[in-house]
């Protein structure tokens, strides 16, 4: 257990809470117990809101499930229907599909990184890295961004809309697609929707080289504060290829220890179970997943960019590979664990999935019409997994004799990250509060921190009026002493 | 005139649905010159589908409206509100001033209250009734797709 995590007398400690988490999908809370000298004794991220995916999974036709799993998440539906997909394959019968379905997919999937990152980088973390972590809050947003930062703004969306085009020309339409079926894919690429796509993805190569220098160039500007910003040194896990290369949408686990030493390499994801292990700690509603073999204490793990591109022995594309050797440069040698080190890497990954996806446009079987694989022996039970925008994706599924899912188990990427993202936390409340007046920019380091690792705490439910930031001080005996409220 | 209508929501999320099944009416409905966006939130690139509108309706599922919905114009804004994954419709708006350098069209919003947004929940039965009540509304509007009927529409006090 970390220092932080529990504090050994909380009741004469004073309690500040952030929530919900700003430009955080979903409801997340921030509790810092102070004393009165406002050193920091418990630190937490607390997931409040009861998910219930798998309830709302269990009874329906497997054939559904696809369809079914893009309502679990606003944010990356293309996410969870390709892993769930992937699982209904096996489970209908489907051991490999064609040539031409797993080009379709993989350009599917390489769309919904390039949009999701995009999103994340120019429109959730630039207003923090480009205005300034303590700047002007109602400033620091993509507006202020816009202001001073046009062109680079404009980049950002056309970018984020490019990588939705790809969905909507494979899927059919940006949400609620039905491209990807148990077996292969239900429609071909249109010549002219990849030609359109074609004539514009140069172009989004060059902003995304263009968006790793940009923070490369950041880090440049302050090593010692963007290589320390909310550290913790934590194993790290993704999927690889067969020789070790990166893999987004299939492949086999490998994890590897904060010191970059092989902790297990080539495991068949369907085997997830022998190497995880999810434990449940009673002030959180998110499950905490571990390393069996090392433990909960040692065995917590890191996933996603910052994760994938060091698991990962190299990258499948050439810009991107040159821009990751640059970054892994920085550690001479050794991992890096600092959370501001995800943006630099996540733009490394945007770059990787679209010189990627200019490849499969180049390709003339991107255009084919052999779309479903020969049918095999069906399963009852299966696992699909894909390397989602914030990490390692788990879908597991259990189908009875009527076809109706009897079992499912899903290990979304932020469940992944769930004491990685408490880590960072405690790293940031470690370096920046103790003994300071708590300040609203102060707080927002916090933020940061979390924000790093994108997490989508997800639900997609946005009613107006929802999403305001509470910050409550309250005394030792839980009386309340002062409330901020922004949004 | 070129109508761009919004309907965002989740429609495995209970009355989050609203604004999607208010979206498929106007679309079958068939109405000229409109054109309808679904997705599950706002985003940034929401304000490209802008580029040709002469006007803009947002419709939505909103926990703090007034039963059985609230009609009023919107203008462009930086609040604070789309500081999330999702950006409010003021927000789309900010965005298009400042990737366009002009004014957006007039745009309205129509917010139906929802009651519950529980994951896998059905339509709540005042959420029913809301969603009738609103394409009720929503029908006569298009049927007069006019900036200045419709902030009329406004003042009547919905």
């Amino acid at each position: 257990m970390s220092a932080l995590e529990t504090a050994a007398a909380p009741q004469t400690l004073r309690r500040i809470a952030i929530e919900p988490v700003s430009r955080v999908e979903g409801h997340g809370k921030v509790t810092l117990l102070l004393d009165d000298q406002n050193r920091v004794h418990q630190a937490r991220l607390h997931i409040v809101e009861f998910r219930g995916f798998e309830a709302f999974i269990e009874g329906r036709p497997y054939w559904e499930v696809p369809i079914t799993v893009q309502r679990l998440c606003g944010i990356c539906p293309v996410s969870h229907l390709l892993a769930a997909s992937k699982a209904m394959d096996l489970i209908a019968g489907y051991e490999t599909l064609t040539p031409t379905a797993e080009k379709l997919r993989r350009l599917l999937h390489y769309g919904q990184m390039i949009q999701s990152h995009a999103l994340h980088f120019f429109h959730l973390a630039s207003p923090d890295l480009l205005l300034g972590f303590d700047s002007e809050v109602g400033k620091r947003n993509i507006v202020g961004v816009a202001e001073q930062f046009p062109e680079l703004a404009k980049q950002g969306v056309m970018t984020r809309k490019f990588g939705q085009e790809i969905i909507r020309s494979i899927i059919g339409k940006r949400i609620h697609g039905t491209g990807c079926i148990p077996g292969g894919m239900n429609k071909p690429l249109a010549l002219a929707d990849r030609d359109t796509l074609r004539s514009a993805i140069d172009g989004i190569v060059d902003w995304s080289r263009q968006a790793v220098g940009l923070v490369r160039k950041l880090h440049e500007t302050d090593p010692a504060f963007y290589g320390s910003f909310g550290e913790s040194r934590a194993n790290m896990m993704g999927l690889v290829d067969s020789r070790g290369g990166l893999d987004l949408y299939h492949g086999t686990l490998r994890a590897k220890s904060a010191d970059g030493e092989t902790i297990f390499d080539q495991v068949d994801y369907a085997s997830y179970r022998e190497l995880l292990r999810e434990e449940i700690k009673p002030w959180s509603y998110m499950k905490f997943p571990h390393i069996r073999s090392l433990g909960p204490d040692e065995g917590w793990y890191r996933v996603g960019p910052l994760a994938r591109v060091q698991v990962a022995d190299r990258l499948p594309s050439q810009q991107a590979e040159q821009e990751r050797q640059g970054f892994l440069a920085v550690g001479a040698g050794k991992p890096i664990h600092g959370a501001l080190f995800f943006h630099w890497a996540r733009m490394i990954e945007m770059l990787h999935c679209a010189e990627l996806a200019r490849d499969l446009l180049d390709d003339p079987g991107i255009l084919g019409t052999d779309l479903m694989a020969d049918k095999g022996a069906p399963r009852e039970e299966a696992v699909g997994v894909i390397e989602a925008p914030r990490g390692t994706l788990f879908h597991h599924y259990k189908v009875g004799a009527n076809d109706l899912i009897t079992y499912c188990n899903l290990i979304v990427s932020t469940t992944n990250n769930n004491q990685a993202m408490n880590e960072a936390v405690r790293a940031v409340a470690d370096q920046f509060f103790d003994g300071r007046e708590i300040t609203e920019g102060l707080l927002n380091h916090i933020e940061v921190a979390i924000r790093a690792y994108d997490p989508c705490l997800s639900c997609a439910t946005h009613a107006l009026g929802q999403m305001p930031l509470e910050v409550e001080l309250r005394s030792a005996s839980g009386e309340l002493l002062s409330k901020r409220r922004r949004g | 005139m070129r109508l761009v209508v919004f309907g965002w929501g989740n429609e495995s999320r209970g009355d989050d649905a609203l604004g999607p099944l208010l979206l498929r009416r106007v679309e079958a409905a068939g109405f000229a010159g409109v054109t309808a966006v679904e997705d599950y939130q706002l985003q940034v690139e929401h304000a490209l589908d802008l580029d040709d509108a002469d006007m803009a309706l947002f419709i939505d599922a909103a926990r703090n409206a007034a039963a059985p919905f609230a009609f009023s114009e919107i203008s462009a804004k930086a609040d604070a509100g789309y500081t999330t994954h999702a950006l409010a419709p003021e927000a789309v708006l900010e965005v298009f001033k400042h990737l366009r350098k002009r004014e957006p069209p007039p745009s309205f919003l129509l917010a139906v209250r929802g009651e519950g947004f529980e994951l896998g929940a059905e339509l709540s039965e005042p959420a029913k009734l809301g969603l009738e009540a609103a394409w009720g509304f929503v029908g006569g509007l298009l049927k007069e797709p006019d900036a200045e009927a419709w902030r009329r529409a406004c003042s009547r006090g919905r």
